[in-house]
């Protein structure tokens, strides 16, 4: 008995030292706060290069054939090898090096690290995107391709209203997937000094000597967060797959 | 004059010739039935008239007007493919509605994105073909609500919503249930006296006889046999017709 109260009061006076006392809990606070921007905000640059990026590609491989040459194939034939390039390169370095480059290279001059980790985060991120959705577009039927030229539209109709509006739906699952992925990503911000959540928690072990609770809680809090938006992702499928029957 | 009139039309794919010097006409309000074994180019024929795939050679004219030239297709922009496959609508085996759009929406869509008139005009004439389909009833219905006899319906007034001179059915009751075939048929046997041209592919063979003014029996990519229902069925000229029609009546 003993020594459980002798315990509590060692975690209580712990938990004091570490979060309570010089408000200590702000870094915690703050951290997730900003781990949320920088993840929302790079979802929605990563969704919107990757949406890009999926048409350039997938168009590419389905009208290549029919296009007749000139400046406008080359022109499209140099968009595709750029989107490859861009996935290649994204997709086969460490997300790390790459906010590092953007930090300490091509924005050396910049102060907003806030800034230059979305953009950063939504590069990578669009690569994964790309692929989600291009998977998406190519697997809409292309019985819905024939029937959207066969009714008169171009290309760029039949995608915006017939394809597009499917395959995004098909994806959504997928691209809230990604949302939780990139949360966990972010947590490598503080690797260009950017007090994120796992930066907060890092900040009060350096301060208070003592390691474990920081660092469970912040563990904690990414854990609540995946969870609670991998139920929404479940809530979500379930509510597109009723929607389909 | 013709409604359609297909000069020495040849598709092949990658050496293999599928279309070999197809030539025939359809007057205006005739229904024309295609039939012939697997493979032997009757998808690819109302393939080529929608212009889903190009024929190299040969000439296509709708109402005397060439709209299709093999001889000069390089030349020939987009758009004005686009403009003159309008002058055929075709309905496929699988229906292929848009799945996200009511069976209104699917209807107005074209006409809306093309143009054809007001959006109280587009909406008055698609609900005058989802009646004429008998279908009034499932308007704002979703595709995925209907059965497969009704989405095919659906389908037809789709197709029929942009006036075309000429409606293609790819075999349209082969993806159905044999109790639904019925309703199609029935939609395309009004349409007919509607005084729609039609060319529809088909395996019904007791179909293509009651509705068909001219039969065009297909073998290996060429027009094998072609005369109107008494003619092809009664007493097939060709060897082959008479091997296919006999083959058809032992799997009924
Ligand atoms: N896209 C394509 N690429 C290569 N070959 C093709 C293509 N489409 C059709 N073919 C070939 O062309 C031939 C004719 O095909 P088609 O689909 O027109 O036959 P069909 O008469 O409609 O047959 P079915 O009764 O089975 O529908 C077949 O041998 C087929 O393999
Ligand atoms: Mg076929």
């Amino acid at each position: 008995m003993d020594s459980i109260i002798a315990w509590f009061n060692d975690f209580k006076a712990d938990f004091i030292l570490n979060f309570v006392d010089q408000q200590r809990w702000k870094f915690i606070t703050t951290g997730l706060k900003n781990t949320l921007v920088i993840t929302l905000l790079s979802l929605i640059l990563g969704v919107f290069l990757g949406i890009i990026i999926a048409i350039v590609r997938s168009s590419y491989d389905k009208t290549y054939d029919e296009m007749r040459g000139g400046v406008k194939k080359f022109l499209f034939s140099l968009a595709n090898g750029i989107c490859r390039l861009y996935l290649t390169v994204i997709r086969g370095t460490p997300v790390v090096v790459q906010l590092m480059i953007m930090y300490y290279i091509i924005f050396a001059s910049s102060r907003n690290s806030l800034m230059v980790a979305v953009i950063a985060f939504g590069i990578n991120s669009g690569a994964y995107v790309a692929e989600i959705v291009r998977s998406g577009i190519m697997s809409i039927d292309a019985g819905q391709f024939e029937a959207g030229r066969s009714l008169g539209f171009d290309y760029k109709s039949t995608m915006i209203y017939i394809v597009l509006p499917q395959a995004f739906k098909n994806v959504l699952p997928a691209l809230a997937n990604e949302f939780i992925v990139l949360l966990k990503e972010t947590s490598v911000a503080g690797y260009v000094t950017i007090r994120d959540l796992t930066m907060g928690g890092n900040i009060i072990r350096a301060a208070t000597y003592s390691a474990f609770l920081p660092l469970i809680a912040v563990a904690l809090i990414y854990l609540v967060l995946v969870i609670f938006f991998s139920k929404l992702v479940n809530i979500l499928e379930r509510r597109l797959r009723r929607s389909e029957r | 004059m013709a409604v359609l009139e297909v000069n020495n039309l040849k598709k092949s794919f990658d050496r293999t010739e599928v279309l070999k010097d197809i030539s025939f006409s359809l007057e205006k309000g005739e229904v024309l039935s295609i039939i012939g074994s697997s493979g032997s180019g009757k998808t690819t024929l109302l393939r080529c008239l929608n212009f889903l795939e190009r024929a190299e050679k040969g000439t296509i004219a709708v109402n005397g007007k060439e709209i299709f030239n093999g001889e000069n297709l390089k030349k020939t922009p987009e758009s004005v493919i686009r403009e003159n496959r309008l002058h055929f609508g075709l309905v496929f085996q699988s229906f292929n509605l848009f799945p996200q759009y009511t069976v209104l929406q699917n209807i107005t869509l074209a006409p809306t994105l093309l143009k054809r008139g007001t959006p109280e005009e587009i909406e008055e004439k698609a609900k005058s073909l989802i009646a004429r389909v008998g279908l009034t009833e499932k308007t704002d219905f979703y595709p995925c609500q209907l059965s497969g006899g009704q989405q095919q319906r659906v389908a037809i007034a789709r197709a029929l919503a942009l006036t075309p001179d000429v409606l293609c059915f790819d075999e349209p009751t082969s993806a159905l249930d044999p109790e639904l075939t019925g309703e199609v048929l029935k939609v395309i046997r009004d349409l007919k006296n509607g005084d729609c041209t039609m060319i529809v592919v088909t395996h019904e063979m007791e179909f293509a006889k009651s509705v068909s003014d001219k039969i065009m029996f297909m073998a290996d990519g060429v027009i094998e046999e072609m005369g109107t229902p008494e003619e092809v069925f009664g007493n097939p000229k060709s060897e082959k017709t008479r091997a296919f029609l006999n083959s058809s009546l032992e799997q009924f």
